[in-house]
């Protein structure tokens, strides 16, 4: 579904991102993880063409994403990012509809079907009860659903999800996690993950890809991914790693300098 | 549910532009030399008509080719800070922005002055002309330091647009200090906001920048909605963000460089009217651009009525109603907090 061939980026003098290359097929779950800095933001924004790469190309479907039209891209590939600040707040309806933006082109007004499609949204999302409250009186977890409520109404076959469960707390987080991999089982929807929490990568992801300096170190299953060799070399401290013992995948705790 | 519809926002401007009319009548009728009402009313509607039955000749000059006129400018210059005002605060997402955060103003202010000195004020055309100049010169420069590589960066045009907005300033004190005293008079009026200065012709210069910046505007106001959460939020629904902070940032800066030259510097506008519709109405711009170029031109109106006759025969500065309004309006804002909660 996606294809990204060779590609490098650079802000302005060093590469943030160099030489990235590796394919996403239709229905995965994929995790990007890797300390700060790394470069996972910068590979999302890529994905769906916020940041260009000087170097290589990104193709959705064999289509070049960069002759691709915005509007297009919206309409395949939904986002949801780390939480701006809200300047005027909307309700939570409007909010949710302006995922129809890309379907409506010239036109001012969203229609009855664009309507219906947002209801929808926000039944999945569970967040009909108080679609006419403004954003700024949610707490952090429904916001979360609101903004998957919006990206769901954009109709896209892929979703992007940057740091998706930072500050939130674990029951907000699994209540997050599930709702998106009930998406990817039950729609098909394609998704691409960007995470600091090892554990919840491991645990939801079908693949990872961890990044080093821009680069690729390592990609593949979890197991092959989250080893005490890969993890203790990217991230420079030491780690203990063992199995989940309900789902028995790898599990990540962090160890205290010289205390063992 | 309630959703922003055709019908809606179609109701409202009809109900905000039977206001506007009312505004506008209650104008004429109000000014030193009394006319009826009704009278007033009877003139207006015949010269509509092109019939020449009621009043004096004098009284029909009066209406016709002062007050209204007056009004109708004052009208244009209302509409076009009130949209501009709102459409900065979305481009800048600053609550606090204003149309003249650009610096654009102070352009214009250099230019007056220069008019006035160069005694080019007395011609009919020669301050607003020289003051427009002023201000689209100035737009190119801060423009042309506020972009790289072929981007608009908010915050690099918002640190021109100031930088080069204060370095005016300092031209606009140096000219004052070496000015004489009857220029002096006219520099400060100008300065302040005042539609004295103006006369007919100077609505055919403005209007069609007026007209066209907000019909402009209008048409990106669904955009603008979704840059109001942040440029990346927008191009993640799939707008091109470039054109539209292009057209937008050049839209509202040519609406302001149109309505200071005709009139000087009328603070306040462009703050409290959008944030008065975003009170009421709702921070859609489908809704906020109409609504606040039609309560922006009631609002001038009153103003500028209000100046001619509060102190009757001497004419205050509309610049002095408004901010006598705004101030205590913001105020308000400011103590409830209803508007933005983090102002």
């Amino acid at each position: 579904m996606i294809e990204v061939n060779s590609i490098s980026f650079r802000y302005r003098e060093d590469w943030a991102l160099q030489d990235i290359s590796f394919r996403v097929e239709k229905g995965e779950f994929v995790g990007v993880i890797g300390p700060n800095g790394s470069g996972k933001t910068t590979l999302l924004k890529i994905l769906y063409r916020l940041l260009s790469p000087q170097k290589g190309e990104i193709l959705f479907e064999l289509a070049p994403i960069k002759r691709m039209e915005r509007a297009d891209i919206a309409k395949r590939i939904a986002v949801v990012a780390q939480e701006t600040h809200l300047l005027f707040p909307f309700s939570v309806l409007e909010t949710v509809l302006m995922g129809r933006s890309p379907y409506l082109g010239q036109l001012m007004f969203e229609s009855e079907k664009d309507l219906e499609i947002a209801k929808k949204a926000m039944e999945w999302t569970n967040i009909l009860p108080f679609s006419e409250r403004p954003m700024d009186e949610l707490s952090g977890g429904e916001r979360k659903r609101v903004f998957i409520a919006r990206a769901l109404a954009q109709e896209p076959e892929v979703f992007l999800l940057d740091e998706p469960t930072a500050n939130l707390d674990i029951h907000h987080q699994i209540d997050f996690l599930d709702l998106i991999l009930t998406l990817n089982r039950e729609r098909g929807l394609t998704i691409v993950m960007a995470s600091h929490d090892m554990n919840i990568a491991s645990e939801f992801c079908d693949r990872l890809i961890l990044l080093r300096g821009g680069r690729i170190y390592k990609m593949g299953t979890p197991e092959e991914v989250i080893t005490k060799e890969n993890i203790e070399s990217v991230y420079g401290c030491e780690v203990w790693i063992d199995q989940n013992p309900i789902s028995g995948m790898p599990r990540i705790s962090l160890l205290k300098k010289g205390g063992h | 549910m309630k959703i922003i519809t055709l019908k809606k926002v179609l109701t409202i401007s009809i109900l905000l532009s039977l206001l506007l009319i009312f505004v506008i009548l209650l104008s004429v009728t109000m000014g030193s030399v009394k006319v009826p009402p009704l009278r007033s009313i009877r003139i207006l509607f015949q010269s509509i008509l092109g019939l020449k039955g009621a009043g004096s000749e004098t009284e029909r000059t009066i209406i016709l080719s002062l007050r209204l006129p007056r009004a109708i400018l004052a009208g244009f210059v209302g509409a076009g800070l009130s949209v501009s005002g709102a459409t900065f605060q979305a481009l800048l997402r600053n609550p606090l922005a204003d149309p003249y955060i650009l610096g654009v103003s102070s352009g214009a202010a250099v230019g007056a002055i220069i008019a006035i000195l160069l005694g080019l004020g007395t011609f009919s055309f020669g301050l607003p002309l020289a003051s427009f100049l002023g201000a689209l010169l100035t737009i190119m420069v801060v423009f042309y330091f506020g972009r790289q590589d072929g981007k608009i960066h908010p915050h690099t045009l918002l640190l021109a647009g100031v930088i080069i907005g204060s370095f005016l300033s300092a031209l606009i004190m140096f000219f004052i200090s070496v000015s004489q005293k009857e220029e002096l008079h006219t520099i400060i009026f100008w300065l302040m906001g005042d539609f004295s200065f103006s006369n007919a012709r100077a609505i055919l210069i403005i209007f069609p920048y007026i007209l066209l910046g907000v019909f402009f505007l209008y048409l990106r106001s669904r955009h603008l909605n979704l840059i109001l959460s942040g440029e990346e939020n927008a191009v993640q629904l799939g707008v091109d963000v470039e054109r539209l902070k292009l057209v937008s940032y050049l839209s509202a800066s040519l609406i302001t460089a149109a309505s200071v030259s005709v009139c000087g510097l009328i603070g306040f506008v462009g703050l409290i009217i959008p944030h008065s519709v975003r009170l009421i109405f709702g921070p859609d711009h489908r809704l906020l651009i109409p609504s606040s170029a039609l309560l922006g031109a009631s609002f001038l109106i009153a103003s500028d009525t209000f100046a001619r006759t509060l102190l009757a025969p001497v004419e205050l500065p509309v610049g002095v109603i408004t901010a006598a309004f705004g101030g205590p309006f913001f105020i308000y804002l400011l103590r409830t907090r209803k508007v933005v909660k983090t102002l």
